[in-house]
């Protein structure tokens, strides 16, 4: 602590020498102003991560990034009046599957030539950088990566006397290991849990397992929904049969997303899909966890690619302050950092991992997918998309096989309404 | 108010013709209608006006807008999500109108004596309407949920269940229930006090009279309390038929709409039209809709019972 008007000192002279060969180099840059405030607008899911950034970039320029945080539900409606009121941050986040639409609606500056010009331009994950490209212009980089895939209770599976190195192969396999943890721990301990009143929780844990047997979910211009396929339906039978049977936590039915996370930290689930990003929050909480890919009904493996994205904002009246901010986060050192503290997958393919289950995280990811449609959150994630209503009918309706078949009818229709 | 204090005195005094001492009540009233008028102009006025502009144009998140009229209104008829709404909308505003009034009214005249612990029960009935509208929906999801919430431990407990019951997105009509219980629980309280005014406000002399008369309870209460009572009920069903048309955050918190979209309200349409599907246009056409049918609502309601009374 003693060093630190020192340090900062240091740091002023480097950038005040970093500036000096800027503005040399750069000749159309006007007269170096005062340091600025950047104001980035982020999720409460990746907030801590923002803030992680915000904070090694605060300790280290003159610039300043101030992050704000809105609750997940509210955010898209928050971008929107901000857009609509031409008031929007210099930066802002947004989930990976939403970008086409902000893209189309304008509300990023291009970034292609910025990005191009980055040394490791090729390492930074493939997925969302085709997600926030239109027509071979780039108008978002990746701000967080974060992957499905199981978690399994090891404290649970040797309850159960089932071995926790031996991860489900297949979705049959995991239905019995969770009837098993069921039938063996009782009590309030369940075999697995899901969202099942939650269209983002669902898409992200159950399309991995269509994917990993070849299966589609919908065409690749997004315009053609295909839930009503063999492998979607197989994938929800699985679900089903375990929430019928009782394996799954009765609060699956209403799981809105809002508890999902607290209900696996209770430590009183055997295995459940999840954001790895909840390696680090289970841990928190004493639960000893494996890592395994999420598998198909009868095998392979696949995973859904999620996060955040990030960009800068076509309000902004400081586009290069706001884009060295990105830059910076995307850096080895930064990259590497954050991937040993936070326990998860991060915006870099290349950077090797120290925890072999967040190795085995990044090992998925080369298999996944972010899946593309321009009228995602109204066709999904949103509590009143057609995609909600699918997947109730089919996990818990009547006569699954014809929800899965109107399902995918309303669903073409959203993706494709002006 | 210093302004129009001055003026006042200074031109009565030195100007002897009429004409402008006739003028001057004018000028002074409009001076004190200012203020509300401009507050009136500025936040209800103007963007009533610009709402009725978007619902004829198309309007972007950032680009400018272009006009597009009628395009807007038709596109509401291709809306699925709308026709349900306005009947579940209708459908809520009727129950909840009637069960929110009947318990607010038999609260009100409970409480309506002044008699020994009173306080406390006037107290503890309006102390729901003390907690934030949005906060009470989520004590109630808190409540409610089988993962947080200790309501199905409680009856699974008392025996009155057998299993844990989903009491926001199971059954439709079990999540409609849950919400009409919220919005009474919350809102009885503080029509009970609008309607308690409304009581205390009819002198006592009154029912004095009545019972030297010789008049029982129930034709004291239909002959004197109920035809006393309009100008208030008459108020506190226009708050309540409102507030049920224009429910948003009880659905948007607690249901979620659902489950499926068999609790979404007109107004979680709107919002979902302008915030998700970004068709600000569109949804500032049903907006106008929605206006114009609580316009006509409200002046109906009124008329009704002025005529009656």
């Amino acid at each position: 602590m003693m060093n630190m008007p020192r340090r900062l000192g240091a740091l002023l002279c480097a950038a005040l020498v970093v500036t000096a060969c800027g503005s040399g180099t750069e000749s159309e840059t006007p007269a170096a102003p005062g340091p600025v405030t950047i104001k980035v607008w982020t999720r409460a899911a990746t907030e801590s991560h923002t803030k992680a950034l915000a904070d090694a970039y605060n300790a280290s320029h003159d610039n300043k990034v101030e992050v704000t945080a809105y609750p997940n539900e509210e955010y898209p409606a928050k971008i929107a009046t901000a857009a609509g009121a031409k008031n929007l941050p210099d930066l802002f986040a947004s989930d990976v599957v939403f970008a086409p639409n902000y893209v189309s609606q304008g509300l990023w500056l291009d970034v292609t030539d910025k990005f191009g010009a980055l040394p490791f331009k090729d390492k930074v994950a493939p997925a969302h950088i085709t997600a926030a490209t239109v027509d071979g212009k780039l108008y978002a980089v990746p701000h967080t990566v974060d992957i499905s895939v199981l978690f399994m209770n090891k404290g649970l599976y040797q309850k159960a006397g089932l071995d926790p190195a031996k991860a489900p192969a297949s979705l049959k396999e995991l239905a019995e290991q969770a009837t098993t943890i069921r039938e063996k721990v009782g009590g309030d301990t369940y075999g697995t849990y899901f969202g099942g009143n939650c269209g983002g929780c669902t898409l992200f844990t159950f399309w991995p397992s269509v994917w990993a047997e070849g299966g589609e979910v919908m065409n690749a211009e997004g315009t053609q929904s295909t839930v009503d396929g063999p492998q979607m339906a197989g994938v929800f039978d699985v679900y089903r049969k375990l929430f019928e049977d009782g394996v799954a936590a009765p609060g699956s039915k209403e799981e809105n997303g809002t508890t999902w996370l607290g209900a696996l930290q209770a430590g009183t689930i055997g295995v459940a899909p999840g954001p790895s990003a909840w390696l680090g929050l289970l841990e928190e909480k004493g639960i000893d966890v494996g890592v395994a890919p999420i598998p198909g009904v009868n095998g392979g493996a696949s995973t859904f690619v999620g996060g955040d994205v990030i960009g800068v904002s076509a309000t902004t009246q400081q586009a290069d302050a706001a884009w060295d901010f990105l830059a910076f986060t995307l850096s080895d050192t930064v990259q590497a950092d954050l991937q040993a503290k936070s326990k998860s997958t991060v915006a870099r393919t290349d950077l090797p991992a120290t925890d072999p289950r967040v190795q085995t995280m990044n090992d998925i990811m080369a298999k996944g997918r972010t899946p593309y449609a321009l009228k995602f959150n109204e066709s999904y994630n949103d509590s009143q998309s057609p995609w909600l209503k699918t997947l109730r009918d089919a996990l818990f309706g009547a006569d699954p096989a014809a929800g899965l078949k109107s399902g995918a009818a309303a669903i073409t229709a959203s993706l494709n309404q002006q | 108010m210093s302004n129009t204090l001055g003026v006042r005195p200074a031109p009565a005094r030195t100007l002897i013709r009429p004409r402008p001492r006739r003028r001057l009540p004018g000028l002074v009233g409009f001076a004190y209608a200012a203020p509300a008028a401009v507050i009136v102009g500025l936040f209800f006025l103007l963007p009533l006006g610009l709402v009725v502009w978007m619902s004829l144009n198309k309007w972007p998140l950032l680009a400018p807008p272009t006009f597009n009229a009628p395009d807007n209104y038709l596109q509401i008829a291709e809306n699925e999500l709308v026709l349900d709404a306005v009947v579940f909308t209708l459908k809520y505003t009727a129950v909840v109108t009637v069960l929110l009034f009947a318990v607010s009214f038999g609260l009100a005249l409970l409480v309506q004596d002044r008699r020994r612990g009173v306080g406390f029960f006037r107290g503890a009935f309006f102390l729901p309407a003390a907690v934030g509208w949005a906060t009470a929906t989520l004590l109630f999801f808190g409540l409610l949920s089988d993962q947080i919430g200790p309501l199905n431990g409680i009856l699974e407990w008392l025996g009155l269940i057998d299993a844990p019951v989903s009491w926001t997105a199971g059954d439709p009509d079990v999540a409609f229930g849950s919400t009409v219980v919220l919005v009474i629980w919350r809102w009885a309280g503080f029509n009970m006090l609008i309607l308690l005014t409304g009581l205390q406000s009819i002198p006592t002399e009154i029912y004095e009279a009545a019972r030297a008369d010789g008049a029982s309870r129930t034709y004291i209460f239909r002959r004197i309390t109920l035809p006393l009572m309009r100008p208030t009920i008459a108020l506190v069903l226009c708050l309540m038929v409102t507030g049920s048309m224009l429910g948003f955050e009880q659905f948007y918190i607690l249901t979620r709409g659902g489950p499926g979209s068999s609790t979404t309200s007109v107004v979680m349409v709107i919002v979902r039209e302008a915030f998700v599907r970004f068709n600000l246009g569109s949804a500032a056409a049903m907006s106008v809709l929605v206006l114009l049918a609580l316009v006509a609502l409200n002046a109906l309601q009124l008329a009704f019972i002025r005529r009656r009374s």
